[in-house]
C-alpha cells in the first residue's frame, strides 16, 4: 500500500514539475495555458488520490476525493475562461517566426480580432 | 513515510516559487493570472501534504476545500473582467 502511495505521489510531483517548466519556457500565453491547464490537473489528481489512499478509510478520504472531482471540473474550466478572455481582449497567438519581443506590442492594443483568411 | 512527505512538500513549494517568476515578469496580464492560479493550486496540494505531516488532516482538508473553491471563483471572475477591459483597465 505504501509503495502504491509513493508511486502516485512521485508521478504527480513529476507532472507538476513539467507544468512549472512549461509555464516558464513556452513562448506565448496560449501555450502556457496549455501547460498549466492539463498537466497541473493530472498532477493534482495523482497526488490527491495517493494521499486519499494513504489516509485509510474515513471521512477525510471522501473529502479528498471530493476535492479531486472538483479540481477535475474546475481547473480546465478556469484555464478556458482565461484563454477565451485573452482571445476576446485581442491577444494574438504566437506563430513561427514572430519575435518574442513583439508580443508586448501586439498585446497592448485592445481591438476585436478579425478572422484570418487562409 | 513522513520524511518522504516532507521532501515532496519542499519540492512542491520550490515549484510554486518558480511560478512566481512568471507572475513577476510575465508580458501580459493573462500570463500573470494563469501563473498565480498555478501557485494557488500548488498551495492547495501543499496544504494537504502539511496536514498529513502534522497528523491533523481532518482540519486541513476543510481548508483545502475552501481554497479550491476560492481559487476557481477568482479565476472565473478575473477572466470575465479582463475579457471586457483588455490589457489596460478603462
Amino acid at each position: 500500500m505504501t509503495a502504491l502511495v509513493i508511486i502516485l505521489v512521485v508521478s504527480g510531483v513529476f507532472f507538476l514539475a513539467v507544468s512549472s517548466i512549461g509555464i516558464i519556457r513556452f513562448p506565448d500565453f496560449y501555450s502556457r495555458a496549455h501547460a498549466a491547464g492539463k498537466t497541473e490537473t493530472l498532477g493534482m489528481i495523482l497526488i490527491l488520490v495517493g494521499l486519499a489512499i494513504y489516509s485509510g478509510w474515513s471521512l477525510n478520504t471522501l473529502k479528498l476525493l471530493f476535492i479531486v472531482l472538483f479540481v477535475m471540473l474546475a481547473n480546465p474550466s478556469a484555464t478556458h475562461a482565461f484563454s477565451r478572455g485573452a482571445l476576446r481582449a485581442g491577444l494574438e497567438p504566437w506563430t513561427r517566426g514572430t519575435p518574442i519581443k513583439k508580443q508586448k506590442e501586439t498585446s497592448e492594443k485592445t481591438s476585436v480580432i478579425e478572422p484570418e483568411e487562409s | 513515510m513522513n520524511s518522504f512527505l516532507v521532501g515532496a512538500g519542499v519540492f512542491i513549494a520550490v515549484l510554486a516559487a518558480v511560478c512566481l517568476y512568471r507572475v513577476a515578469v510575465g508580458p501580459t496580464v493573462f500570463d500573470r493570472m494563469i501563473a498565480a492560479g498555478l501557485v494557488g493550486s500548488n498551495g492547495l496540494i501543499l496544504m494537504v501534504v502539511i496536514g498529513f505531516i502534522y497528523g491533523r488532516i481532518e482540519m486541513f482538508v476543510d481548508i483545502a476545500i475552501t481554497y479550491a473553491l476560492l481559487n476557481f471563483i477568482v479565476a472565473i471572475v478575473l477572466g470575465k473582467y479582463f475579457e471586457r477591459t483588455g490589457e489596460k483597465p478603462r
